[in-house]
């Protein structure tokens, strides 16, 4: 089983994208959400991060990781550097919601690896709307 | 510079000169945030230097500047929340290790130019995209032709380093953000002078205002070259 971390500058959206995504497969176990700074503003807090990856990682073979702009970006590059041993956890570099839905969706496939999550969330950059 | 005792007190001195200047500047840099960014870069920066000095006082008293250099790293990572902790403890951290030997002209160099790398790795930001790139990326390479090339001394190089910041940083204001916040804003984010550019100057400043405390040189210079180069570089020897 593949986890999938959503990281936003705000908790709120964080928690509301992950409760979208878990429309798709996934649970509380493989699914988490971490947004907002250390002081709980807007922003995004790297050992919330941490945290996030290391509960994944016991649940889950691997962790894509779904991440809005900036320092969410910078913040979990940082936490995914900081890991001790050789998890796999890779960023995929994709809309935060609809790469999130995507994601959900293949990491319920028996075969799906962090390879094959991360491929399909990124295929959500080409989803037009109109 | 002297022993490991002096090295010690002069890095405490200045992680606390730079924690009380982000503190007297917070709003100066929250203001300069609102106008471009997200109005956080004061808060955020205040808040990780708070924990800077919280940690430091914590620490051993036989805690060497490497040890020291990353906890300051570390706790910026943690606790500033914005890009500025990845940016720059992110890059402090890796850069601490050039110090394991302690402070010397050599280390500092080998510090600051791993700082840059790191930073323009993590922030994937140019000279030009109005970002803290453009004060740091002069100040890196200023300071280490004055010391590697110029054979200056190393507060003098330093003065020198600060005086690039500055031009970098006043470079920052016609031009157009295309990374960070303020790129969202295209056009209108010229004619305003960056905040992450300005903290860095800050940093640098109070680097040299307590390398001044502890080493010998003169710090009126400025970064333009005072001579004009020959025109024919040495030949390299053959070997």
């Amino acid at each position: 089983m593949i986890g999938l971390l959503i990281v936003s500058h705000s908790g709120q959206a964080a928690a509301g994208i992950r409760e979208i995504a878990m429309e798709m497969g996934g649970d509380e176990e493989t699914i988490a959400a971490v947004g907002g700074d250390p002081d709980g503003g807007i922003g995004t807090s790297i050992d919330d991060i941490q945290a996030a990856l290391s509960d994944l990682l016991e649940a889950t073979d691997g962790v894509v990781v779904l991440v809005d702009l900036g320092s969410a970006v910078m913040n979990a590059e940082t936490a995914i550097e900081m890991l001790e041993g050789d998890e796999e956890v890779v960023i995929a570099d994709a809309p935060v919601v609809e790469g999130a839905l995507n994601a959900a969706a293949s990491a319920t496939s028996p075969k799906a690896t962090v390879e094959s999550v991360r491929e399909s969330a990124e295929e959500a950059r080409d989803i037009s709307k109109l | 510079m002297g022993d490991e005792t002096r090295q010690r007190e002069a890095l405490l001195e200045a992680i606390e000169n730079i924690a009380d200047r982000i503190d007297n500047e917070k709003k100066h840099l929250t203001d300069l945030d609102s106008a471009i960014g997200d109005a956080d870069h004061g808060a955020n920066l205040n808040r990780g230097f708070k924990a800077v000095m919280e940690k430091i006082k914590d620490m051993d008293d036989d805690a060497d500047v490497q040890e020291i250099t990353k906890t300051v790293g570390m706790t910026l990572v943690s606790e500033v929340g914005g890009a500025a902790g990845p940016l720059y403890g992110g890059s402090t951290m890796t850069a601490s290790t050039e110090l394991a030997d302690g402070i010397t002209a050599e280390s500092s160099v080998a510090f600051a130019e791993a700082f840059l790398e790191k930073l323009q790795d993590r922030g994937d930001a140019r000279v030009g995209d109005k970002t803290m790139i453009d004060a740091i990326t002069p100040a890196v390479h200023t300071y280490k032709k004055s010391i590697e090339q110029d054979d200056l001394p190393p507060l003098e190089a330093l003065a020198k380093a600060v005086d690039a910041a500055e031009r970098g940083v006043e470079f920052t204001v016609p031009i157009r953000a295309s990374k960070g916040r303020a790129s969202f804003l295209g056009w209108r984010s010229t004619g305003h002078q960056d905040p992450g550019a300005t903290s860095t100057l800050f940093i640098l400043e109070e680097i040299l205002k307590t390398a001044e405390q502890y080493l010998e040189g003169d710090t009126d210079v400025d970064a333009t070259s005072p001579t004009i180069p020959d025109e024919e570089p040495d030949e390299l020897e053959e070997e």
